[in-house]
């Protein structure tokens, strides 16, 4: 066991990890930090999204000593300071963009990642970006219009399906 | 997965030293390498990240062509050749998926050669350099096989340098639960002749399609294979596609890719 520090959520942070200790389990187990969820463990699914410096990453598939002194952010840091929701996670609450919500920390955490890059995507834009990203439930349509509508673009016309 | 010790060093000279011990082994983005540790198919006593080492990360213009240092992520790949090699780095924008890229090197795909990976059609395609600590393999010399290279053990690919084609392009059939190529081609068309390399399709990994740059060489458009055929029997047999579907989509496939670097 070695320590490990890093900044979490702004907060700088550490934690006793093994060489194996993979980032999500530092992240829930050694932090406690329960949002970000384990849906496949074999890279194919997304739920397990975070951003290591800026850049969304499967931390299924990261080793927590390789990202040392990196600066993480999960889906606790992505409210607002005074608890209210982000712009992004409202959206998805009033567009129906999530059913079961197991998908739905990867899923605000890879869009989160495209709008900071790409402010006002087209709707192939959010579909193409979120490939990597599998929901069980919802069909897709409401995640990428709430994405949609998080990026300030009008989404009435858009059917609800 | 099995406990291994972790080592992060800024030098190469370091890591080839780390890598030169018993049960060593390099670890790159990890997007190949940790998920077959969690299958129990590798179990290294100590890991080597390369990901800390500023000689093999980025992308510039040098001598001979691209330099791309060989642990750059798919995604500075994707950004930072655009400029240079248009082909090559739409190629690396179309791996996997935005977090794949995010992590996923060049040097890690290349030292693994999976047979549906996408770069080694790149590699071949340009008759690009595989440069290692020790020595620079040629791109025709360095793929061997399925999952094999002409890489020795404890042997680090520091960069690989791509000659800039006059025209080029990636196409690639998306095998949609994998993201990999279920076939791709890369076409790439220089003063000397034109050089089409397959991913995907052959038993034995990437290969050249001799036939094809022969045609493609005297009249470079998609007219030009019309009359060819791809040899079925040492194609991949598999639930996603039979010899000859995959033969076939290597024709389609090449044509399509020689319209894409001629538009
Ligand atoms: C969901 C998903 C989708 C994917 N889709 C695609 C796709 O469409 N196309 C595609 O081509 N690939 C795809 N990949 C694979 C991806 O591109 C990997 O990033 C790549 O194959 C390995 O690179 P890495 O840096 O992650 O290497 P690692 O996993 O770190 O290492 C792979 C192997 O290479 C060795 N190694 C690493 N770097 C070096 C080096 N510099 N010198 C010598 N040996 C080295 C390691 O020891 C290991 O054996 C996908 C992966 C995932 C998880
Ligand atoms: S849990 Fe990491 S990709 Fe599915
Ligand atoms: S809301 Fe259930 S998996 Fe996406």
């Amino acid at each position: 066991m070695t320590k490990v520090s890093m900044t979490v959520n702004g907060r700088a942070v550490s934690a006793e990890a093994e060489g194996r200790t993979l980032l999500v389990n530092y992240l829930r187990e050694g932090l406690g930090l329960t949002g970000t969820h384990v849906g496949c463990d074999t890279s194919q699914c997304g739920a397990c999204v975070v951003h290591v410096d800026g850049q969304a990453v499967k931390s299924c598939t990261v080793f927590a000593q390789d990202v040392a002194g990196a600066d993480v952010r999960t889906i606790e840091g992505m409210a607002n300071a005074d608890g209210s929701l982000s712009t992004l996670q409202q959206a998805f609450q009033d567009h129906h963009g999530l059913q079961c919500g197991y998908c739905t920390p990867g899923m605000v955490m890879s869009s989160a990642a495209l709008l900071a890059e790409n402010p006002k995507p087209t709707e192939a834009e959010v579909r193409y970006h979120l490939e990597g990203n599998i929901c069980r439930c919802t069909g897709y349509h409401n995640i990428v219009k709430a994405v949609l509508a998080a990026s300030g673009q009008d989404v009435t016309k858009i059917a609800a399906e | 997965m099995h406990n291994f010790d972790f080592v992060k060093p800024s030098t190469i000279a370091d890591a080839a030293q780390a890598l030169s011990h018993e049960g060593a082994q390099a670890l790159s983005g990890g997007q190949t390498l940790i998920p077959t540790m969690k299958q129990r198919l590798a179990a290294p006593a100590t890991l080597v990240s390369l990901t800390a080492i500023p000689e093999m990360q980025g992308v510039c213009l040098g001598d001979g062509g691209l330099h791309i240092g060989a642990a750059t992520p798919h995604a500075v790949v994707a950004r930072e050749a655009k400029a240079h090699y248009p082909a090559l780095a739409a190629l690396a924008g179309g791996i996997g998926d935005p977090a794949v890229r995010n992590r996923g090197t060049i040097g890690g795909s290349l030292a693994n050669n999976d047979p549906a990976a996408c770069y080694p059609s790149a590699v071949l395609a340009s008759g690009a350099t595989v440069v290692t600590n020790t020595r620079k393999i040629a791109a025709d010399d360095y793929f061997q096989g399925l999952f094999s290279t002409a890489l020795h053990d404890g042997e680090i690919i520091t960069s690989i340098v791509f000659p800039i084609p006059e025209k080029a392009a990636y196409v690639k059939f998306d095998q949609p639960a994998s993201r990999f190529a279920l076939t791709g081609v890369f076409v790439a068309k220089y003063a000397g002749g034109v050089r089409v390399a397959v991913t995907g399709a052959s038993q034995d990994g990437v290969f050249r399609w001799k036939d094809a740059e022969a045609a493609l060489s005297a009249d470079f458009s998609p007219a030009a294979i019309k009359g060819l055929a791809m040899e079925s029997g040492t194609m991949i047999h598999d639930l996603h596609g039979t010899q000859a579907y995959r033969a076939n989509l290597v024709k389609v496939l090449t044509g399509r890719a020689v319209a894409a670097a001629l538009a």
